[in-house]
């Protein structure tokens, strides 16, 4: 189980995350909504540390992982693993060493140095791979591949470090819808089929609603809504989007994926 | 559009033009003077320089031997008289710079990283690896290279390390300043994956940048070649001491002929290097 209790990161004068306290069961698919700024990628790097909290807590099974240095930091990185917007893939290496670089928090840094895996992590790769149906490109530039397979990609490397939860930030806000439901779909049958946690920052919540058995609703670093989708009331999602009473709330509003809020003309709905 | 804002907008265009203009007056004023100055210092003097001219031209007539065309190939071994020792000392020289490069770059590779902002383990890593290599590179080889004959006596030896160690700190600083100009997203997906700081650069840098590095490596080559070429001047090994020999005792026809040879291996690597250069360049804008 995921805690975090009061955690809070201020940049200068402004408060990115302000105080949130919030548990995540094991093997949980958790969304987490709110408009552009509202925190959400910040409360993913609190958890991983690559931000530092500048107070409270987070804990992992007891474990405090705010104190966590070092080698011991680096392997709950391992643990928590992380897929972002952009894949965050090297582009210029094949996707087969891409995933296996999953596995190098398992290694010494010298022979990690020459690129040798062993047989049993490139059988892993391998099946990683598999299951995000990528065999066949397992030997083409991470760079040649679609928006859609570079982040299964992501997904298979995660996969690789043998991962107690995953944090995703925004894993569909650079594609098209298409693309958008095959890794969203991807992510589910993980979810389900190994019980992994997924923790999951959105954009969309049509895309929300559909994947994630819980939603928490942040705005300017707080948590303002935390519950079942079916919660998720129109009063609810005002309030997560800052949209003022009266005016209307359309679901592609909350699709819009950084623009202005007020020009929902030229929204896109993604999957 | 109102008239109120177009005058506006004509006011501030007028006074933004009337800035630029002062702007070049002033830095042709500086230019002028800084010119002036420098002449005056310098002694740089145009009636020294018509005088000189001529005893150029006389130096270099004097160095050039009698070719006849009927005698031709006798008349060039007489020039050329030294050829096998020259090359020798030529491939020395060539060895000499393509050692130095490779000490000096694989130096450069390692401070890079600590040199870069973006990189650095820590801000203080930055600061005495920038330190480090600014004065590599600003102490002149020739320096270097005098204050290592003394330590290690005559030979290449001493012109290897005064190369090498210039190199370190010009690719020092090239190095630094390509890893500041990489995409940080895989960076940042190492460091999330719990890579360690060398296994980060090692996976998510260095592919990026190796092939500005080996492009910059062969320019340095080209470079140290030359270098390479003048280190003999003060007894660092190479073909540079055969030249100075003969300029001290005035054999003027060596003179010309180790020059030729000279001036014909820095442009066969020049232009060696520079087409591998641009494959390396050209295959990266394909790719
Ligand atoms: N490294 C940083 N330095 C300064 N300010 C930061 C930094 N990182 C985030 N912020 C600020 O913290 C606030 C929250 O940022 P965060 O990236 O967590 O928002 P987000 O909800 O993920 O937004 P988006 O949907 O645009 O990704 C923003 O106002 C942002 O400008
Ligand atoms: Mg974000």
């Amino acid at each position: 189980m995921l805690l975090l209790e009061g955690v809070s990161r201020r940049f200068g004068n402004l408060a990115a995350v302000n105080g949130v306290s919030l548990s995540v069961e094991a093997g949980s698919f958790v969304g987490v909504i709110g408009r552009s700024g509202a925190g959400k990628s910040t409360l993913l790097r609190l958890i991983n540390r690559l931000v530092e909290p500048s107070e409270g807590r987070v804990s992992f099974h007891g474990t405090d992982v705010t104190a966590l240095q070092g080698r011991a930091l680096r392997q709950w990185r391992a643990r928590s693993a992380m897929i972002f917007q952009q894949f965050n893939l090297v582009p210029r290496l094949d996707v087969l060493t891409n995933v296996l670089i999953g596995r190098l928090s398992h290694h010494a840094t010298l022979p990690s140095l020459f690129n040798r895996f062993t047989a049993a992590e490139r059988t892993m790769a391998v099946e990683s791979l598999d299951r995000l149906d990528l065999t066949a490109h397992a030997f083409q530039r991470a760079d040649t591949l679609s928006g859609g397979q570079q982040q299964r990609v992501a997904i298979a490397r995660a996969l690789m470090q043998d991962p107690a939860i995953l944090l995703a930030d925004e894993p569909i806000a650079s594609l098209d819808p298409r693309n958008a439901a095959c890794v969203m779909d991807s992510l589910q049958s993980i979810n389900r089929e190994s019980g992994l946690t997924i923790l999951c920052n959105l954009h969309t919540l049509d895309a929300a609603r559909q994947y994630c058995d819980r939603i928490i609703g942040m705005a300017k670093g707080k948590i303002v809504f935390d519950g079942a989708p079916a919660a998720l009331t129109p009063a609810a999602t005002r309030q997560i989007y800052h949209v003022p009473d009266g005016e209307d709330l359309s679901e592609s509003i909350t699709s819009t994926i950084r623009r202005p809020v007020r020009q929902p003309e030229i929204a896109v709905a993604t999957a | 559009m109102p008239d109120t804002t177009l005058a506006v907008f004509e006011r501030s265009y007028a006074e933004l033009r009337r800035a630029r203009r002062a702007r070049t007056v002033l830095g042709l004023l500086l230019f002028v003077v800084l010119f002036a100055g420098s002449a005056v210092i310098g002694n740089f003097n145009p009636a020294t320089l018509v005088e000189g001219a001529p005893k150029l031209g006389e130096y270099v007539g004097r160095t050039l031997p009698k070719v006849r065309w009927d005698h031709l190939i006798e008349d060039l071994a007489y020039w050329f008289y030294g050829l096998p020792k020259w090359l020798d000392l030529m491939v020395e020289t060539i060895l000499m710079a393509y050692l130095a490069t490779l000490l000096g770059s694989a130096g450069a590779f390692m401070i890079g990283f600590f040199g870069s902002r973006n990189l650095t383990p820590a801000t203080w890593c930055y600061h005495l690896a920038r330190r480090v290599s600014e004065f590599f590179r600003t102490v002149p080889d020739l320096v270097f290279a005098l204050i290592f004959v003394f330590a290690f006596g005559l030979g290449p030896l001493p012109g290897i390390l005064a190369i090498a160690v210039h190199s370190l700190g010009a690719n020092g600083k090239l190095f630094a300043e390509a890893n500041e100009n990489i995409d940080m997203a895989p960076v940042e997906g190492l460091r999330a994956l719990g890579a360690n700081w060398v296994q980060t650069m090692r996976f998510a840098v260095v592919p990026q940048i190796l092939p500005n590095y080996a492009s910059y490596v062969l320019w340095r080559f080209e470079i140290n070649v030359r270098t390479a070429a003048v280190m003999g001047f003060v007894g660092a090994g190479g073909i540079g001491m055969e030249l100075v020999t003969a300029v001290r005792s005035l054999y003027y026809e060596d003179i010309s002929a180790i020059l030729i040879l000279i001036v014909l291996t820095v442009s066969l690597i020049d232009i060696g290097c520079e087409k591998l250069r641009h494959a390396l360049i050209g295959r990266e804008a394909l790719t």
